[in-house]
This record gives C-alpha cells, sequence and structure tokens, in this order.
C-alpha cells in the first residue's frame, strides 16, 4: 500500500475518531478510557509480525514482553470495561425496590 | 488445500482488518449510552479478536523453530497479568489501573519500534524501506514518554510517589533540551546515518527521561488530563506503527485512540480553565502558593455541625444535591452514599448527584464509583444540568470535593483557579461540606464557601460521617 493512501486511511480515522468519540457522554468516561486502553493493545500484532524476523536473545525477550505488554492490554482492557460497564443501571421501574434483589440485577 | 492457497492471500488478511476496525468504530458508537455500552465493548473485543487470529494466519508468522514458543509464551504472560488484574481491581484504583494499561501500551510501541529500527540497521541499507523511517522514529520517541510518563502518573496514584508536584531547577530548560535532543537524532537518523547508539540514546532514553520529567511536576489535582494526554499519546504512536508495518487495523484503532485522548485532554483542561501546555510545563500547587496563603487569613469562622443536625435538615428538605469528589473516593464512602440516598428517597425527598467533569482523578471517575454503588445513573447529573437546579435546591452535601465547588472561581479575579467552570453549590438554601480537616485541596488554595454563613462543615472521615446521617435520617 502505497504511503499516501495509509495517510489517507489515518486521516479519515482521526475524522471518524473525533465523531464517534465526542457522542461519549461525561457518565462514561472512565469506561471509554479503559476500552480505548484495549483497543490500542492492537500493537499486539506489531509483536507478533516480527517475532519470525528476530534475532538473538536480546530481540526474542523484547518481543516477548512486547506481545505480554499488547495481551495485557487487550484481556485486561476490554474485561476491566465489560464490569464497570455492567454496573451502569437505571432507575428501577418500581422505586421501592428492596436492597436484596437489588444486588441481583434491578436494571433494565 | 482451496482453502490453505486462499488463506495465503493477502487480500485475504486486509479483508479481515477491514473487518475488524470496522467492528472497533461501530463497537466504540455504542458507547453513547450505558445501555448499549455492554454490547459495544463486546463488539469491539470480536474486532480486537478477528485482527488477531487474522495476523496468526499471515505467511510466516509462525516460521522459525521457536517462534510459536516464543508468541504463545507472550500471550500467556499477558493474559495472566491482565485476566486477574481487571478482575479484582477496585473502582478506586482505575486511574492507577488506566494509567497504567497507557503505559504497557507505549512500551509495547517502544519495544516494536526499536526492533523494527535494529533491523533495518542490520539489512546495512543507507536508507530505510520506504517509509517506514519517519513513523518508526516518531513511534521509538512517544511510546517512550507514553512509558515512562504512564509510569509516573501510575506511581503517584497509587502514592508510591509523592502526589505534591516535584520539581528541579530549570526544569522547562532541560525539558526543552530533552525534546531537542529527541527531534535532532530523529532527524539524523532519517537523513541515513547509522547509529544504534544513536537511536538507544538519542530516541528512546532521552524520550523516556522527557517522560519522567513532565509528569513528576504535576500535581494530583491535574491528573485527569495527564492521563487523557497520556491515553493519546498511545494511540497515536500506535497508529504510527500501524503506518511503519503496513497494517491497517493498527492504523485504524490507533487514531480512534488518538482522537478520544484528545477530546478528553481538551475536555478536562477546558473543565479546568487551564491550557494543556501550562499543565505540562508545571505544577498547579507550586507558583500559585502565595496568593492562597495570604487570603487564608481574614475569612471568618466556620461553622461546625452534627450529624443529627444535618440529617434532620435532610430530612425536611424537598431536594437534596450531594457533590461528591475524591475524598469520597479517598474514603471508599460510594456505598454508605447509596444508603444515604436511598433513605433520603424513602422519606419523599429528591436526591440528584452532581458531577463535575474533573471530579476524581480521571474522566468520568465519579460515575464509576457511584455506579459500583448502584446508584442509577439518572440521577448522576453534569455540570451544565445541575446548575441551573441549584437556586431550587434546599441541601447541598458536598462530599470529599473541594476546588470544583469553590465560589472564588466565579468572583474572585485574583484567585488562581478564577474562571474555572464550578458546580454552584453556593447558590442552594444551605450547604454542608463533609471534610476530614480544614486542609485545602489538591490546588493548594483556600474555599471561600466554607466561611460562608449558609454552610457547615462536618469534620472527620467522609464514610463514617455519610453512615452517622444516614442512621439519624433512619431513626427519624
Amino acid at each position: 500500500m502505497s504511503t499516501i493512501t495509509e495517510i489517507a486511511i489515518l486521516v479519515l480515522a482521526a475524522f471518524v475518531g473525533f465523531e464517534v468519540i465526542s457522542k461519549v457522554p461525561n457518565t462514561l468516561h472512565t469506561p471509554l478510557m479503559s476500552g480505548t486502553n484495549a483497543i490500542h493493545g492492537i500493537v499486539l500484532l506489531g509483536g507478533l509480525l516480527l517475532m519470525h524476523e528476530a534475532h538473538g536473545i536480546l530481540e526474542h525477550a523484547l518481543l516477548v514482553i512486547a506481545i505480554a505488554f499488547g495481551t495485557i492490554n487487550i484481556v485486561g482492557g476490554f474485561l476491566v470495561t465489560d464490569r464497570m460497564l455492567g454496573m451502569f443501571k437505571r432507575k428501577p421501574d418500581l422505586p421501592e425496590a428492596a436492597a436484596p434483589d437489588e444486588l441481583e440485577g434491578g436494571g433494565k | 488445500m482451496i482453502a490453505t492457497i486462499f488463506l495465503q492471500q493477502s487480500n485475504f488478511i486486509n479483508a479481515c482488518y477491514i473487518v475488524a476496525f470496522s467492528l472497533f468504530i461501530y463497537g466504540m458508537s455504542g458507547l453513547t449510552g450505558p445501555r448499549t455500552a455492554v454490547r459495544g465493548n463486546k463488539i469491539a473485543a470480536v474486532g480486537m479478536a478477528i485482527a488477531i487470529v487474522a495476523t496468526l494466519l499471515t505467511p510466516h508468522v509462525w516460521s522459525g523453530s521457536s517462534t510459536p514458543f516464543l508468541i504463545i509464551l507472550g500471550l500467556v504472560i499477558g493474559t495472566a497479568v491482565g485476566m486477574p488484574a481487571a478482575r479484582n481491581v477496585k473502582m478506586t484504583a482505575m486511574p492507577q489501573m488506566v494509567a497504567l494499561f497507557n503505559g504497557v501500551g507505549g512500551g509495547a510501541v517502544a519495544i516494536i519500534a526499536w526492533i523494527e529500527y535494529r533491523h533495518h540497521f542490520l539489512s546495512g541499507s543507507s536508507f530505510w524501506v520506504e517509509k517506514s523511517e519517519i513513523p518508526t522514529l516518531f513511534a521509538a520517541i512517544v511510546g517512550s514518554i507514553s512509558f515512562w510518563g504512564s509510569n509516573i502518573a501510575f506511581g503517584k496514584l497509587q502514592e508510591i510517589l509523592p502526589g505534591r508536584p516535584i520539581k528541579l531547577p530549570g526544569q522547562t530548560v532541560i525539558n526543552g533540551v530533552l525534546f531537542v535532543i529527541c527531534v535532532g537524532s530523529a532527524i539524523v537518523l532519517a537523513a541515513g546515518v547509522h547509529s544504534q547508539a544513536l537511536f538507544i540514546i538519542g530516541i528512546l532514553f532521552a524520550a523516556a527521561l522527557l517522560g519522567n520529567m513532565v509528569v513528576l511536576p504535576i500535581g494530583g489535582a491535574d491528573m485527569p488530563v495527564v492521563i487523557s494526554l497520556l491515553n493519546a499519546f498511545t494511540g497515536l504512536s500506535a497508529a504510527a506503527t500501524g503506518i511503519a508495518l503496513n497494517n491497517t487495523a493498527m492504523i485504524v484503532a490507533g487514531m480512534i485512540v488518538g482522537a478520544s485522548g484528545t477530546i478528553l485532554t481538551n475536555l478536562m483542561a477546558k473543565a479546568m480553565n487551564r491550557s494543556v501546555p501550562a499543565i505540562v510545563a508545571g505544577g498547579f500547587g507550586g507558583a500559585i502558593a502565595a496568593p492562597a496563603a495570604a487570603g487564608a487569613e481574614d475569612r471568618g469562622p466556620v461553622r461546625a455541625t452534627s450529624p443529627q443536625d444535618v440529617a434532620i435538615q435532610l430530612s425536611y428538605a424537598r431536594q437534596v444535591v450531594i457533590a461528591p469528589g475524591y475524598g469520597m473516593a479517598v474514603a471508599q464512602a460510594q456505598h454508605a452514599v447509596r444508603e444515604l440516598e436511598k433513605a433520603l428517597e424513602k422519606k419523599g425527598v429528591t436526591v440528584k448527584f452532581a458531577i463535575h467533569p474533573v471530579a476524581g482523578r480521571m474522566p468520568g471517575h465519579m460515575n464509576v464509583l457511584l455506579a459500583e454503588a448502584d446508584v442509577p445513573y439518572d440521577l448522576l447529573k453534569e455540570m451544565d444540568e445541575i446548575n441551573p437546579e441549584f437556586p431550587r435546591t434546599d441541601v447541598t452535601l458536598v462530599i470529599g470535593a473541594n476546588d470544583v465547588t469553590n465560589p472564588a472561581a466565579k468572583n474572585e479575579p485574583g484567585s488562581p483557579i478564577y474562571g474555572m467552570p464550578i458546580l454552584e453549590v453556593d447558590q442552594s438554601g444551605s450547604v454542608i461540606v463533609l471534610k476530614r480537616s480544614m486542609a485545602s485541596g489538591f490546588a493548594g488554595i483556600d474555599n471561600p464557601l466554607f466561611y460562608e454563613p449558609k454552610t457547615a462543615m462536618l469534620f472527620g472521615d467522609a464514610k463514617q460521617s455519610v453512615s452517622d446521617i444516614t442512621s439519624e435520617v433512619q431513626a427519624l
């Protein structure tokens, strides 16, 4: 792919990113940050693609670290975001919900 | 057989990447509301799984005797560290977690850029292959800054390092010199000079120092800005790596993260009425300590109150607004606050929460804590939404928040936070401030709100105070 094509993708992605993210409400800014943590774990792909080209102990060790770092981002990021988002609940339709029931998920 | 040939076509791999980044964008657009967000996050995760599988199907990725073992080793280590961390982290510790995740992302980028450089270096050609040189150098600098800066931010949030700004004499000059070294080395390397030492010292090491030097002088109250900024850096460096490696999924994913971090950085800076360069250039505390100390003298006495009095006031109110701050997180008082809210609602009192954008240590920090305590998110009101309601509010309960309620930001042009948008709690009928002591907030600025006749202070641990108020309300 030519450099110009890639820069075009880069610029368009920036605009799409701004458009999508600017609609996220303040309430969800922490899950947004942990979710984007997961997405920049995409650098894992770089580690995977370079491993077979690596020479010597140093490069191999560094790439294992890079793959581990990327995986931490992806696994940890998506899991913690899921956990967090699961906590956001609306007010139950019946205002006088008893406390024990709420733990089971009076959401929806 | 045909399938094998098809899988080896780079078109198939690239098509997978297109599917993957479409799912990222689609998933992120689910984050516009709490109800669609869980699904959106899962969709983005599916996109990531597709991108990883496509990469693993790329020809030669598994070639070499030790390659499969090392790839799996990295994946296993990452999963073994990431999964329990995500499962067990407390919601109060989310800022540290996000700082750490920013850091490892930046670290991975810096390592990959370093390996990329070594390969071009070893290949011995006088110019780097096609266009990968500039993105690689950019990724190395920004990734290294992000890694070290995030580690320092983590240390400050985890209180391993002091939260107060740490300043060296001539800090700005040192930072400027380090920045020039990074950019200068990048130009020399891009011009075709072969030097691994220059790459390690001039790029990776100088950027590492710069990351340390930039974050060390930043105080606790500015952390939401710093975390967002490092988030943006990590994203941009990932996008640069994507260009170097011809990987569209990395370019798009990196830019989405970069856009998100940039938007959050601007929002946070705006909510503090400060410019991003001013925050990066120096800590909040140092420069403004003097006027704050001078103004602290003739404010008059503060009025202390008791849980009983507060309970009576709250129970006979029509509308109560709770304004939480970082103090609520420190005291782990969110569950106690939820109990109080329920007790008051039982008495027919309308309870709302006023959330300032920079309350806490990261964007949206208060919302997550209150959601953890099962507070319905429709009770959480943003600043612009709640400010017109304060004149109609009988009692406002300020729990561990300080600077974000400071009326000096509106009516004392000399104040260092003058112009910062605040929660206008002083407009409500009366104000009760829960605080450990009369110490000033992280900005080190005295708060005239505490000395107003309508304000009463309830000193003590926020969790204990709120529980005491709740039991008094229930007893009434």
